[in-house]
C-alpha cells in the first residue's frame, strides 16, 4: 500500500515535506517504546507512534523503516521534522488514535512485521 | 575495503544531550554502508552503538564511543567515567531500569538497552566499577556464526 493511500485512509496530513509519498509499505510496527522498536521491528516496516521527539527519527533510521505515522494529533517539533528531511524519512500526522490507525491499516491489508521471538533463556 | 590497518573512528558523546544522541550511531552506519557492509550488519552495529550512546547520554555523564573495523569483525567500545553499574546481571534483565521519567517519556529507559546490545552483538563484555565508570565492548562478526 502506498504512503499516499495510507495518508488518505488515515485522513492524515504530510505537513510541508517534499518526501517520497509513493513508497510502498506492506507491514507495520506500532509502539511508543523505542527500545521495543529497536528490539523487535523489522526493516521495511512502517513505524506508528504517538511520540514525536527527534529520537523517533533516529530509531526509524537505525532499523531502516521507510516512513512514520504520528498518531493522536501530535505535531513533531522542528528538530524532528529537520532530521526526517535529512534522513529522507517521510512522515504523516493523523488525529486518530493508535488503535484506530492500526485497525484501519490492518483492514486495508497492512500486516504486522515478522517479529523475531524474544529470547528465552 | 583494505585488509591492512583497521579503520578506527572515535567520537565524544555529550551528557544529557538528547538532540545529538544517536548522531554517532548514524555516522557509524553511514560509514559501514559506504564500505559496502551488508544492510543487516549496518543495522546491528548501529543499534548496538545507539543503545550504548543512549546509556552514556543518560547514565554515564558523557563519554566516548569507538568503532573498529577489521577484516572479520566490527568492534564497538563505549566508555564513560560515570557512576558505574552496581549489578550487571540485574542491568542485563529486560525491564530493569534506573532511568528517570524524563527519559521514559522519550521512549527509552525501559530497561531494554543492555538486553538489546546483547541481542544484536556476537560478543559482549562489560567492565564496570561503582564510582569509576563503565566500558562496554561489543563485537559483531562479519560472517555470522564465525567465532
Amino acid at each position: 500500500m502506498r504512503l499516499n493511500d495510507i495518508m488518505n485512509l488515515l485522513e492524515a496530513e504530510p505537513l510541508n515535506q517534499k518526501g517520497d509519498f509513493s513508497i510502498d509499505v506492506q507491514c507495520a510496527f506500532a509502539s511508543d517504546l523505542m527500545s521495543d522498536v529497536l528490539a523487535l521491528a523489522k526493516p521495511g516496516s512502517l513505524l506508528i507512534t504517538g511520540l514525536i521527539n527527534i529520537q523517533i527519527m533516529r530509531t526509524a533510521s537505525m532499523i531502516d523503516m521507510p516512513a512514520v505515522v504520528f498518531v493522536r494529533g501530535k505535531k513533531p517539533p522542528g528538530e524532528t521534522i529537520e532530521l526526517a528531511g535529512k534522513l529522507g524519512i517521510p512522515f504523516v500526522l493523523t488525529a486518530k488514535t493508535m488503535f484506530e490507525t492500526c485497525g484501519l491499516l490492518y483492514e486495508a491489508g497492512i500486516r504486522p512485521c515478522p517479529c523475531s521471538k524474544r529470547w528465552t533463556e | 575495503m583494505s585488509l591492512g590497518e583497521p579503520l578506527v573512528i572515535e567520537r565524544e558523546v555529550k551528557p544529557l544531550d538528547f538532540l545529538s544522541a544517536g548522531e554517532t550511531a548514524s555516522e557509524f552506519k553511514e560509514t559501514l554502508k559506504s564500505l559496502g557492509i551488508s544492510a543487516e550488519l549496518c543495522r546491528k552495529t548501529s543499534i548496538v552503538t545507539y543503545e550504548a550512546e543512549m546509556n552514556i547520554v543518560i547514565h554515564g555523564g558523557g563519554g566516548r564511543i569507538a568503532m573498529k573495523m577489521e577484516k572479520d569483525r566490527i568492534t564497538i567500545v563505549a566508555s564513560d567515567e560515570g557512576p558505574g553499574i552496581e549489578n550487571v546481571e540485574l542491568a542485563m534483565q529486560e525491564g530493569y531500569s534506573t532511568a528517570p521519567d524524563s527519559i521514559r517519556e522519550m521512549g527509552f529507559g525501559a530497561g531494554m538497552g543492555l538486553p538489546n546490545i546483547r541481542k544484536y552483538s556476537d560478543e559482549l563484555d562489560i567492565d564496570t566499577e561503582p564510582g569509576k565508570g563503565t566500558t562496554l565492548r561489543a563485537v559483531i562478526f562479519l560472517n555470522a556464526g564465525e567465532a
